[in-house]
């Protein structure tokens, strides 16, 4: 599979341009890290949370290092969500 | 360029404990943890980027070519899916916890007696 | 200590703390500037020791294995604990889940998402598959791999009920099969003090081409029996949570 990829080998992304893009996705981190503790609702966070392991997937990405990606990718935004949901589904009905 | 990411670590960090600690609800407390580990994955890969290096990996880039530090990789890795394995069992105290004492309030559940 | 009050000393103590911190990792080599040896002496050493062309898989299965069967444990632990937390309280009896799934008062899970669940589980296994198995290759590995293996049994739930969702992996099955990979890991480990070699040493051969399929020797098979265990511990996780959705509480508290 990637034998196919590099058969079309990619720019390389120059350093100048490689710095503005990490710079950004830092400050995107950081808001949305700011985001998650801000959404006080329970339900609200955990959407708010998976948009944050996105944005966290995609810098580590920029930051070179894929195998990490791929982890936070599916725990960020799939296992992690349905977990707190799952949790929270138990408590609500307790509540009734 | 030096210090921002280390910079936004401590915010990422700072963010998450203020969180933790003003919490009125036992899984928002446990979403803030999920930040303030998160801020520690960003650390770790930070401290091994080496400016102008590609990802370790050789399979259609010359062997030699300067690569980023792998061991941190390694190290943020396994961190990441151990977390979510941690998450799963704080979630169960926090089920457990509602079950027996009947509230969710980490500060209500801090005056309790057992 | 009113919350008010709590909050006020916390913004003293954690300006105090985040200040702290800034001044230490001001005392780094700067962001870009790695100055470690190891990490350029691995590079350079990795591919030609291993035959495995994904590096980072090479230090987690091969140069640090013995922490990641730590941390594989870990995990297992995790799973183990969460069933025990979990237990039946006194007074509490299970409600039969087709007793359950009748009496549900939330909407039905639309049709859009069954479809979309049900497509996309055939695809997920296979790369789920795909990464575990092409650990010395490229960006995969074991924890990736058992990581999106359990996405497709929640898929599966998502898709259908919680009946199919049981039907598909039961406890006792699930059980053995997390059981397998962490001995599996275990296993090789110990085979190699069995040749007189030191816990994990690589002792399958390491095959000619760097990053083929069969090379590298055990890390394509740790990485394997990783993935099978990552997969189980958390179906198992996402089952004792979803079995908790039944449980009612019989009488008042």
């Amino acid at each position: 599979m990637t034998g196919i990829l590099a058969a079309s080998a990619p720019r390389p992304v120059t350093p100048p341009l490689m710095d503005v893009l990490q710079v950004a996705v830092l400050v995107l981190v950081a808001a949305g890290a700011t985001a998650v503790v801000a959404a006080r609702q329970p339900v609200r966070q955990v959407i708010v949370l998976s948009g944050y392991g996105l944005l966290l997937a995609i810098l580590f990405m920029v930051f070179q290092a894929p195998d990490v990606t791929l982890s936070e990718l599916t725990v960020g935004a799939v296992v992690l969500p349905i977990l707190l949901l799952l949790g929270l589904a138990k408590v609500r009905k307790k509540e009734e | 360029m030096h210090i921002v990411p280390f910079a936004a670590v401590a915010w990422i960090l700072g963010a998450g404990l203020y969180g933790v600690v003003t919490s009125r609800h036992l899984i928002h407390q446990i979403v803030c943890l999920i930040v303030v580990q998160s801020s520690t994955y960003v650390l770790l890969l930070g401290v091994g980027y080496v400016t102008g290096a590609v990802a370790p990996y050789f399979y259609d880039v010359p062997a030699h070519t300067p690569a980023v530090d792998p061991v941190v990789q390694a190290l943020a890795l396994t961190d990441v899916v151990v977390e979510a394995a941690v998450t799963a069992l704080l979630l169960a105290f926090a089920i457990q916890a509602h079950k027996r004492f009947g509230t969710l309030d980490p500060q209500e559940l801090a005056e309790l007696r057992g | 200590m009113t919350p008010a009050a709590r909050r006020r000393a916390f913004l003293i103590a954690g300006a105090g703390l985040v200040a702290f911190y800034l001044w230490g990792l001001a005392g780094l080599p700067g962001f870009g500037h790695y100055p470690g040896p190891y990490g350029t002496i691995i590079n350079r050493v990795a591919v030609a020791q291993t035959k495995a062309t994904g590096v980072v898989s090479a230090v987690n299965f091969e140069y640090r294995g013995f922490d990641t069967v730590g941390e594989e444990f870990i995990l297992f632990v995790a799973a183990t604990g969460v069933a025990t937390v979990l237990r039946h309280l006194r007074g509490e009896r299970e409600r039969s889940a087709v007793d359950e799934a009748l009496d549900r008062d939330a909407p039905p899970t639309s049709e859009a998402v069954r479809m979309v669940a049900l497509i996309f589980t055939g695809p997920t296994v296979v790369i789920g598959w795909y990464l575990a198995s092409h650990a010395q290759t490229s960006p995969s590995g074991g924890f990736q791999g058992g990581v999106v293996l359990a996405t497709a049994f929640i898929l599966i739930y998502l898709a259908g009920q919680f009946l199919v969702f049981e039907r598909v992996s039961p406890v006792d099955i699930t059980d053995a099969v997390e059981a397998a990979g962490a001995g599996g890991f275990a296993c090789i480990g110990v085979s190699a003090v069995a040749l007189g070699l030191p816990y994990l040493s690589n002792v399958l051969p390491l095959g000619r081409t760097p990053g083929a399929v069969d090379s590298s020797g055990t890390i394509a098979l740790i990485s394997f029996f990783v993935g099978v265990e990552v997969a189980a511990a958390f179906v198992l996780i996402v089952g004792e949570l979803l079995e908790q959705t039944l449980l009612i509480r019989q009488g008042s508290r």
